[in-house]
C-alpha cells in the first residue's frame, strides 16, 4: 500500500515534570485506510513510548478514545485520517481536567451519570418467575436511541454550557436519565424529573445542538434535553393536581 | 517509601465486564452487609463485553428445551464440556436473561411484545436473545448502570492488579497499581473473584480489544492455580481483514451466505461436515472450511491476506438496518463496503479462549478464596469449542454463582493479616518503581509483542502440527527471557501506559506459553484444536481436560477427568 507522511502535533503534559502542556511533533508514515488512532498507536509503539492515550476496542463502541483533532471532538478510532491534511493536531478533550497527555479526568461524569439514577426504578420488583415485561417494538423505539450512548464524552467537549459551567449535568447524563424515563418498564420518572428541575440540569441547556452534531452514535442528546424540559414541567404542573406517586 | 494505602472489603472483584459486574450485584444481593470492591484497569463500561454483537443464548420458545440446548452445547464442545456444568447452565440461562430484562436491557421484541430470538451457529432452534447487533454493548451498559444503585459496590476504576495477596494458603486481596497516581495499594478482601476476560491480544489478528491481555489468568497461574484446556482457541469465521473487527454470526443467523471467488456457497456445495446447517454450522468447522477454500485457491487476494465473501445483499436494506445496523456501520467505516449492495470481505479471526483458570461449577479455584468467572475462567461449559451466544450468558450465570458462593465463603473466613497485604503491595511498589526508573535494556516492547503474536499464529492457528507448535513453545520461552531486558522510556508515575503495557505483556507471555505447551501435548484433533498430523479425535487417549501449572523451569502439565453424563461421546457430524 502506498505510504504517505503526515505531521502529528500532539499535546504533551506530564504533571511530574511539566508546569503546563506543550506541543510535540511526530512524522508518521500513514496508510490510506488508517484512522487517527492508528497514527497515535504508531507513535506510541515506534517513536515515543512515553505518549499516553486511552483506547481499546478500535471499533467505535467502547468509548475510550475521544480526543480533539484539529480542534474538534473526535472518536479517534472512527475518524479517518483521509479527512485531514498533512498536519494533524491532537489535543485532549476540551472541558475536562487533563491527567496526562491525551488522558482526561472522567470522575465528574461518573458522578453526574449516577445522579440521574440510570437504572429501572419500580415500586415492587418483578420476580423472575413472572417472566419478561411485554414491550412492543414501538415502545422500545421511545427510548432505544437514547440507550446508544457509549459515554465517549465528545458531547461534553462540544457543549458550550459545560465549558462555562463545569457542574452542568451535561448531554450524555441527561440523555441517559431520559432514556429510563421513556422506558415503559420504569416508574421512576417523577424522581428523575425532580432532579431535572434542579439547578444546573436541563434548563441550563442553551440548545446550541453541538452535542447532537458531534455524537458518533446518533444519540441526539439535544432532543433528550428538550423532551426532558417539557416532561419536567408537565410533571411539576401535574404534581399540583395528582398527588405524588398517584400514577 | 511512602505509606501503602490499604482498603478493606469482603469481596474483591477484578474486572468490570459482564461477569465481574454480575458477580458484584449477586454478592451485594446475597448479603445485606457485604462490601464489594470492583477493581478494573479501565472504566467498567470500556470492558470488552461491549464489543460482543450477536446475542445471548437461553431457551425461550415452545419448540425448545433444556435438553436441546444442553445437547447442542455438549456436541458443540466436541464432548469436552462438563455435563453437570452444562445442565446447570441451560437451566439458569433464561432466569439470568429475564433478570437482565428487568434491569433495563433493551432486548429486541416480537410484535406481541415478547423478547425476540434469532438463529445461531450450532444451535438447533432460535434461542439467541438479541438487542439488534449490539448485544454486548447493551448488556454491559444495562448491568453497569444497574450496579450504580448499590453503594456497597465500591469501584476502583483504572486500577491494574499486579499480584494476588496470598497468606496462610488462602487469597486475601490484591495489590493494585492506581494508574492515575502510580501508587500501589493493597485492596484486601476475604475472597477474590477474577473476571478479566480472555487473552486474544496474544494473537496478531483478533477481534479482541487492546485490553484483552489475560491478566486474571496470569495472576492465578503465578499463584499455582492451573490453567485448563488452554489449547482450545476459537477462530471466529468472519472478521474484517486488516483490523480483525468482528462481523457477527448473526449475519448468518439472519440468512447471510459465505461465498468463494467462484460465487459458490461452499458450505452447501462441498462437504465440510456441517450438513444442512450450512452457514449455521459451529465456528470451528466454518473457520476450517474458509481456510481450506483459501488454500485451494478459491479465495480472493487482498492487501491483508486472502479472504472470502460474506454476502448479505439478498437480505435487503430493511432487515439489515433493523437487525444488523452495527454490521452495516462497521462494514462501511472499517471495511469500505455497504453490505446492502456488496458482499463483505472476511476471514477467520482469533476471537475467544475456551480455556482459562480451572474452576469447579461454583467458580472456585484450588486456591481457597479465589474464584473466576467468564472468559478468564474455564468452568468447562465450552469444552473444545464454544457455541456462539453461549458466552454472554455464561458470564451472567457463572458470574452470579461465583458472587453468591464467594459471599458464603467470606462469612466463614477472618480478615487475615493486614501486614502481609501491606508487605506484598510494598514489594510490588518497589518492583514497579525500579521498572519505571530503569530506562535501560535493549529490547523494544512493541517488537517483543509483535514477535509473540506472530509465533502464536504460526504455531497455534486454525491448523496446527507438532513441529510448528514446538517451535512456538521455544520462541515464547526465549521471548520471556528477552522481556527481562525490555527498555521502558517513560519514567512518569502519572498514567504511565507504557508500564501498564509492559505488565500486560508479562501476562500475555505466561498465558501464551501455557497455551502453546498445552497445544503441543494434545496429539488429536478435537473442536478448535485441529492438527494436520493427527486429524482424528482420540477419546481413548485424550478425553480429558489439560491442566497447565506454573513452574519456574517451564509449564508442567496434568489431567482432569471430563464429567460425562447422559450424552455419550459420538462422532461429531451435523
Amino acid at each position: 500500500m502506498s505510504e504517505q507522511k503526515k505531521t502529528f502535533v500532539v499535546t504533551r503534559f506530564d504533571p511530574d515534570k511539566d508546569e503546563k502542556p506543550r506541543q510535540q511533533s511526530y512524522e508518521v508514515p500513514v496508510q490510506p485506510d488508517w484512522k487517527v488512532l492508528d497514527a497515535l498507536n504508531f507513535i506510541k509503539d515506534e517513536l515515543d513510548g512515553s505518549l499516553s492515550h486511552r483506547w481499546s476496542c478500535r471499533m467505535a463502541v467502547c468509548g475510550s478514545c475521544g480526543m480533539m483533532v484539529n480542534g474538534k471532538p473526535s472518536l479517534t478510532c472512527k475518524d479517518a485520517l483521509s479527512n485531514y491534511g498533512d498536519r494533524v493536531e491532537v489535543t485532549p478533550l476540551a472541558n475536562f481536567p487533563v491527567v496526562r497527555d491525551l488522558v482526561v479526568e472522567m470522575d465528574g461524569f461518573m458522578e453526574k451519570l449516577k445522579s440521574v439514577k440510570p437504572w429501572i426504578i419500580v415500586a415492587k420488583e418483578r420476580a423472575v418467575e413472572e417472566g419478561t415485561y411485554r414491550q412492543s417494538p414501538e415502545e422500545l423505539e421511545y427510548f432505544k436511541q437514547f440507550s446508544m450512548c457509549i459515554n465517549c464524552m465528545l458531547c461534553y467537549s462540544a457543549c458550550p454550557v459545560v465549558g462555562n459551567e463545569p457542574e452542568f449535568l451535561g448531554p450524555a447524563a441527561i440523555a441517559l436519565g431520559h432514556r429510563y424515563n421513556m422506558d415503559t418498564r420504569d416508574e421512576g420518572a417523577a424522581e428523575r424529573n425532580e432532579i431535572f428541575r434542579g439547578e444546573g440540569t436541563v434548563f441550563a441547556c442553551s440548545y446550541a445542538n453541538e452535542c447532537s452534531e458531534v455524537c458518533p452514535k446518533h444519540v441526539d442528546p439535544a432532543a433528550a434535553v428538550n423532551q426532558s424540559k417539557i416532561n419536567a414541567v408537565i410533571d411539576w404542573a401535574t404534581s399540583f393536581v395528582v398527588p405524588r406517586g398517584g400514577k | 517509601m511512602s505509606e501503602i494505602e490499604t482498603f478493606r472489603h469482603d469481596i474483591v472483584i477484578v474486572g468490570g465486564g459482564c461477569a465481574g459486574i454480575r458477580a458484584a450485584i449477586a454478592a451485594v444481593e446475597a448479603s445485606p452487609t457485604a462490601s464489594v470492591a470492583m477493581v478494573s484497569k479501565v472504566y467498567p463500561m470500556r470492558s470488552h463485553t461491549v464489543s460482543a454483537e450477536g446475542g445471548a443464548a437461553a431457551v425461550a420458545r415452545d419448540d425448545d428445551s433444556f435438553e436441546m440446548h444442553g445437547f447442542d452445547t455438549v456436541k458443540g464442545s466436541d464432548f469436552l464440556g462438563d455435563q453437570d456444568v452444562i445442565q446447570y447452565f441451560v437451566q439458569e440461562a433464561p432466569k439470568e436473561l429475564i433478570r437482565l430484562e428487568h434491569w433495563g436491557c433493551p432486548w429486541s421484541r416480537n410484535e406481541d411484545g415478547t423478547v425476540a430470538t434469532r438463529a445461531f451457529g450450532g444451535m438447533s432452534t432460535k434461542r439467541t436473545w438479541y438487542a439488534t447487533d449490539k448485544v454486548g454493548f447493551h448488556m454491559l451498559h444495562a448491568l453497569f448502570q444497574h450496579s450504580l444503585r448499590f453503594d456497597r459496590i465500591v469501584r476502583y476504576d483504572e486500577n491494574f492488579v499486579t499480584k494476588l495477596i496470598v497468606d496462610g494458603g488462602a487469597v486475601r486481596g490484591v495489590a493494585a497499581l492506581d494508574v492515575r497516581t502510580g501508587a500501589v495499594r493493597a485492596i484486601l478482601g476475604r475472597a477474590v473473584i477474577l473476571a478479566t476476560g480472555g487473552a486474544g491480544k496474544i494473537f496478531p489478528f483478533t477481534t479482541n480489544g487492546n485490553i484483552k491481555t489475560g491478566d486474571g489468568m496470569a495472576l492465578a497461574y503465578r499463584e499455582g492455580v492451573a490453567l485448563k484446556d488452554m489449547e482450545f482457541t476459537q477462530y471466529h469465521p468472519t472478521g474484517l481483514p486488516g483490523t480483525g473487527i468482528l462481523i457477527t454470526e448473526a449475519t448468518r443467523g439472519e440468512g447471510g451466505h459465505l461465498k468463494n471467488s467462484q460465487g459458490e456457497r461452499f458450505l452447501v456445495t462441498r462437504d465440510y461436515g456441517v450438513g444442512t446447517k450450512a452457514e449455521l454450522g459451529p465456528r470451528d468447522m466454518i473457520s476450517r472450511a474458509i481456510v481450506q477454500e483459501i488454500e485451494a485457491g478459491r479465495g480472493f487476494k487482498g492487501p491483508y491476506g486472502d479472504y472470502v465473501h460474506l454476502d448479505l445483499t439478498h437480505l435487503g436494506q430493511d432487515i439489515i438496518d433493523k437487525r444488523l445496523p452495527m454490521v452495516r456501520e462497521l462494514s462501511q467505516v472499517y471495511g469500505g463496503v455497504d453490505p446492502v449492495h456488496e458482499p463483505i470481505q472476511i476471514r477467520p479471526v482469533l476471537h475467544y479462549m475456551m480455556g482459562g483458570v480451572d474452576t469447579d461449577i461454583d467458580g472456585a479455584t484450588t486456591l481457597p478464596g479465589l474464584y473466576a468467572a467468564g472468559e478468564t475462567a474455564c468452568v468447562s461449559l465450552n469444552g473444545a469449542n464454544r457455541l456462539g451466544s453461549n458466552s454472554l450468558t455464561e458470564c451472567l450465570v457463572f458470574g452470579a454463582r461465583a458472587g453468591r458462593v464467594a459471599v458464603q465463603y467470606a462469612k466463614g473466613t477472618d480478615n487475615g493479616n493486614e501486614a502481609v497485604g501491606k508487605r506484598v503491595a510494598a514489594e510490588e511498589s518497589g518492583r514497579l518503581s525500579s521498572a519505571r526508573a530503569s530506562q535501560r535494556g535493549g529490547e523494544k516492547l512493541a517488537q517483543l509483542r509483535r514477535e509473540l503474536t506472530r509465533t502464536m499464529e504460526s504455531g497455534c492457528g486454525v491448523y496446527r502440527e507438532q513441529a510448528s507448535m514446538d517451535a512456538t513453545v521455544q520462541t515464547v520461552a526465549q521471548l520471556k527471557e528477552r522481556m527481562s531486558d525490555v527498555r521502558l522510556e517513560d519514567s512518569s508515575t502519572v498514567f504511565n501506559t507504557e508500564l501498564v503495557a509492559a505488565l500486560e505483556l508479562d501476562n500475555m507471555l505466561e498465558v501464551a506459553e501455557s497455551l502453546a505447551v498445552s497445544a503441543a501435548h494434545r496429539r488429536e484433533s478435537r473442536g478448535a484444536h485441529t492438527r494436520r498430523d493427527a486429524p482424528k479425535r482420540d477419546d481413548q487417549n485424550f478425553l480429558y481436560h489439560t491442566l497447565c501449572y506454573y513452574d519456574a523451569a517451564g509449564p508442567r502439565l496434568g489431567k482432569k477427568p471430563v464429567t460425562l453424563g447422559k450424552w455419550v461421546p459420538e462422532e461429531r457430524k451435523y
